[in-house]
């Protein structure tokens, strides 16, 4: 361990003794190899053992460890150290979301809505497994697969404007969720999606300021399939004039 | 204290727990299931399993050709009824998931398609690019949430079983969010905690494989199984020891030492194959036991590559070409980049061994029951007996799939054929194991958690390596019990109830080190070499007379555990001498 050292800024809140988050500052061992995490470990494991942070794989699959790090929302575990040294780096929790304590924020009405889109396959003809798998060539995964990537980090929901101005916006990740069954060869659920994508809340919230798919660390690209959805959703709308029930297929 | 009623209580929600409950669910609707879990169940640790999944799915495969590789892979301490039921049920589970939505990778015709993988004769690995275990996860969560008698309880860390009339009939956890205590009852419980990885400094686990499930079976009487065999898996990244999937050999990437040489060759699993074309159980393909071991003999000659991050060797996919490496192994191209600057497109990529799996776990039976009435356990948390030795790359993921089922419909049948205790007498359990969790909130003594845990995973790293000498493992061993008896002088200095994760800390290290003491002990009295655990001090041969048999470890409180051995279930396949590459063919093994 060198003697540099970097100072790192975290936003900290226990609901039990404080009013309000503050920040509080840790001077830490500057270690090129660290990323974030590494860092919040040094802090918990040395310096004060209260601090709460969700982490777990290290290797930014789990989605466990969103944080805004320097006003962007990133994972912890691929942020490095030695992207900001020698200037001090400031966290706090992920924007729109209460908080729970320190970086860790209340997750559950993001659970909620990924479980009203119905992620999964909806299917009329349920074949047994004895009749072996579907088909479905490298193009029909093609169509879908980007949005099968999201991670459920909340990068996204941090990101986007409108989840500040109205919180029952269903938001990215859970659009492209939907969107990513919508896609699928084998599923037939689109119509039972509707009303959660199609909605007021649904992407009809969106201005479309495509925050969201950049700060995605996946590629997942959320935007696009709010947009898609719109062209789909004006369709159906435009259809529902020419033909009978609404324009279903 | 608030107590929740079900009939199936599950602590885990990986792949394991989520298809145990998927199988309660669809085996009778009417069973309400409590779904436990210290994490959201898309962040478990199955998320980060990369290769794939085995299912034989070739004309020319056989379930006879993976029992044969699972058992020798195994070095003949697999259960080999189980690996029976293992392998021919594999194929349907991962049939399942296709028709649950997991996004296979396709052949052109839209057939599913498979990759080849170490240990393996035949290519059977199911796969979704190099996110296999985070696909299954994420269809496993994604699908469980259309079954409305699964009720989740997600970042509850449970602590303890509850014990009455000799049955599991619940657990008391901690409501991570508030600090709460909560207690819940149910006519039968399964484990599906996942492994003890994180028990080993340099590992490829997550934060939470801490063992958890492993120690709260123990205390409540259920033993541990072969726990001292520990898997290191040859390709992690130096420093972070994030996982280089298998399946980067699966598609042809090879191994090179400081001279660029494929060093493998010489350690039993030549001639070398060309580059290029990757040939099943030769060099790159070997069982993953055998490439460690060959990285540690080339260490010793001075044939690795030093770097700031410790010793390395070369895994070199640039021959694969830019297009494969995107299609198949994209998530390996993102990881190395990030972490280490290294585009494999472009250059070698580093790689070491790092521990990666835990073969032993909670013996359990074919039906996944533990020795405790109702406690039903699957998973890497579980041992069936299917892994023996060391584990062929890609049977965990299909394992959690197909012994979480089995796990689940066999505590549905529990559940619907027993009633619970008095209810009086199972909430005085809980309130003792309620008191253990404000006592260790309390704790005031002068040992730090961290710092205890430090010195818990350099031991293990230093002892318990890719190779052993006894004396060292008893020291050890040793080492372990002093950190166990200090930790009944640590201190939690936050007292506070919101998401208070140095008490969470605390827990799982009390817990890890009783696993850690299984394994270490284990170890000490293995005086033989077989799969994971090889020594140089005498035993280097592996010795079928005294040691064709499981190792069990008993909780004996504050003391040592208990151990005893059992007899390994041999029923067609009678142990060989276990060779690869060449070695293979002229004995013969190609049956």
């Amino acid at each position: 361990m060198s003697d540099k050292t970097l100072t790192i800024e975290i936003l900290r809140y226990n609901p039990e003794t404080d009013d309000k988050p503050t920040f509080g500052t840790f001077t830490i061992p500057y270690v090129e190899a660290w990323s974030m995490l590494d860092a919040l470990e040094h802090i918990k494991d040395e310096l004060d053992s209260s601090l709460a942070y969700r982490w777990s794989c290290r290797m930014a699959v789990c989605g466990s460890c969103g944080m805004v790090i320097n006003g962007t929302p990133k994972l912890g575990c691929e942020t490095f150290l030695r992207d900001y040294y020698p200037n001090p780096i400031r966290v706090e929790p992920l924007a729109n979301f209460p908080i729970e304590k320190d970086l860790v924020i209340d997750s559950e009405d993001f659970i909620k809505k990924l479980e009203s889109v119905k992620p999964y396959i909806i299917n009329a003809m349920e074949k047994p497994v004895e009749e072996g798998v579907n088909k479905q060539t490298p193009q029909q995964l093609g169509l879908y697969k980007q949005f099968s990537m999201c991670i459920n980090c909340m990068l996204c929901y941090s990101a986007c404007p409108q989840m500040g101005l109205n919180p029952l916006f269903t938001g990215p990740a859970v659009i492209a969720l939907g969107h990513r069954y919508n896609l699928d060869s084998r599923d037939d659920g689109y119509e039972q999606r509707t009303e959660v994508i199609q909605g007021k809340n649904g992407v009809w919230s969106c201005t479309f300021v495509g925050y969201c798919s950049e700060v995605c660390p996946k590629n997942v690209d959320p935007a696009a399939a709010i947009n898609q959805n719109k062209l789909q959703g004006s369709q159906d709308w435009a259809l529902s004039f020419l033909m009978p029930r609404k324009g279903d297929k | 204290m608030q107590v929740i009623k079900a009939d199936v209580a599950i602590v885990g929600a990986g792949g394991a727990g989520l298809r145990a409950a998927i199988a309660v669910a669809e085996k009778n609707p009417e069973l309400k299931v409590a779904l436990i879990s210290k994490v959201y169940p898309m962040r478990s640790h199955t998320v980060a399993a990369e290769g794939g999944s085995a299912g034989v799915i070739q004309d020319h495969d056989s379930l006879e050709n993976h029992f044969v590789d699972t058992v020798a892979g195994g070095d003949w301490l697999c259960d080999q009824d189980v690996v029976d039921y293992f392998v021919s049920h594999a194929t349907e589970e991962m049939i399942r998931l296709e028709h649950w939505g997991c996004p296979w990778n396709r052949k052109d015709d839209g057939d599913v398609n498979v990759r080849a993988f170490g240990g393996m004769k035949i290519e059977r690995t199911w796969f979704a690019a190099d996110k296999s275990g985070f696909h299954m996860l994420h269809t496993l969560f994604q699908t469980s949430t259309k079954y409305p008698s699964i009720e989740r309880f997600d970042e509850y860390f449970a602590t303890d079983l509850i014990m009455e009339d000799g049955r599991a009939q619940g657990v008391v956890a901690i409501e991570v969010k508030t600090g709460e205590p909560k207690v819940f009852l149910a006519k039968s419980v399964v484990l599906a905690t996942g492994g003890s990885g994180r028990i080993f400094r340099f590992n490829t686990n997550g934060a939470i494989v801490t063992g958890d499930g492993h120690a709260m079976a123990l205390r409540a009487g259920a033993p541990l199984r072969d726990m001292e065999f520990v898997q290191y898996h040859p390709t992690g990244l130096p420093g972070s020891g994030v996982l280089m999937t298998e399946g980067c050999r699966g598609e042809g990437g090879i191994l090179l030492n400081k001279d660029g040489y494929r060093y493998l060759q010489d350690y039993g699993l030549g001639p070398e194959t060309p580059v290029g074309q990757p040939k099943n159980k030769y060099m790159e393909l070997g069982p993953r036991d055998k490439l460690s071991q060959a990285f540690w003999q080339e260490q010793r000659k001075g044939r690795t590559i030093e770097t700031p991050l410790g010793d390395v060797v070369h895994l070199d996919l640039r021959h694969l070409g830019e297009q494969k490496l995107m299609e198949r192994l994209p998530l390996i191209c993102s990881l190395a980049k990030n972490y280490l600057g290294v585009d494999p497109v472009h250059q070698p990529i580093p790689v070491r061994p790092a521990v990666h799996y835990t073969m032993g776990g909670v013996r359990a039976d074919i039906n996944c029951a533990t020795d405790l009435a109702g406690l039903f356990a699957a998973g890497e948390c579980a041992s069936v007996g299917m892994h023996g030795a060391n584990r062929l790359g890609s049977n965990s993921l299909a394992e959690t799939v197909v012994f979480g089922k089995v796990a689940g419909e066999s505590a549905a049948d529990f559940a619907s054929q027993n009633v619970m205790s008095d209810e009086r007498k199972l909430l005085d359990q809980a309130k003792a194991h309620l008191a253990a969790i404000e006592s260790l909130r309390n704790a005031n003594g002068t040992e730090k958690a961290s710092h205890l845990r430090h010195e818990m995973v350099k031991t293990m790293e230093d002892s318990f390596g890719i190779y052993r000498v006894g004396e060292e493992m008893q020291a050890g061993l040793d080492k372990i019990s002093e950190l166990r008896e200090r930790f009944k002088n640590v201190k939690v200095e936050d007292k506070s109830k919101v998401f208070n994760t140095e008490l969470l800390q605390a827990f799982e290290l009390q817990s890890s080190l009783m696993v850690a003491e299984c394994m270490a002990l284990g170890g000490v009295e293995r005086k033989e070499s077989r799969g994971a655990h090889q020594r140089i001090d005498g035993f280097e041969a592996r010795d079928d007379v005294n040691f064709l048999k499981h190792s069990v470890t008993f909780y004996n409180g504050d003391a040592k555990p208990r151990l005893e051995y059992e007899d390994v279930n041999v029923t067609r396949f009678q142990p060989e001498e276990r060779v690869y590459g060449a070695a293979a063919e002229k004995n013969g093994e190609g049956k």
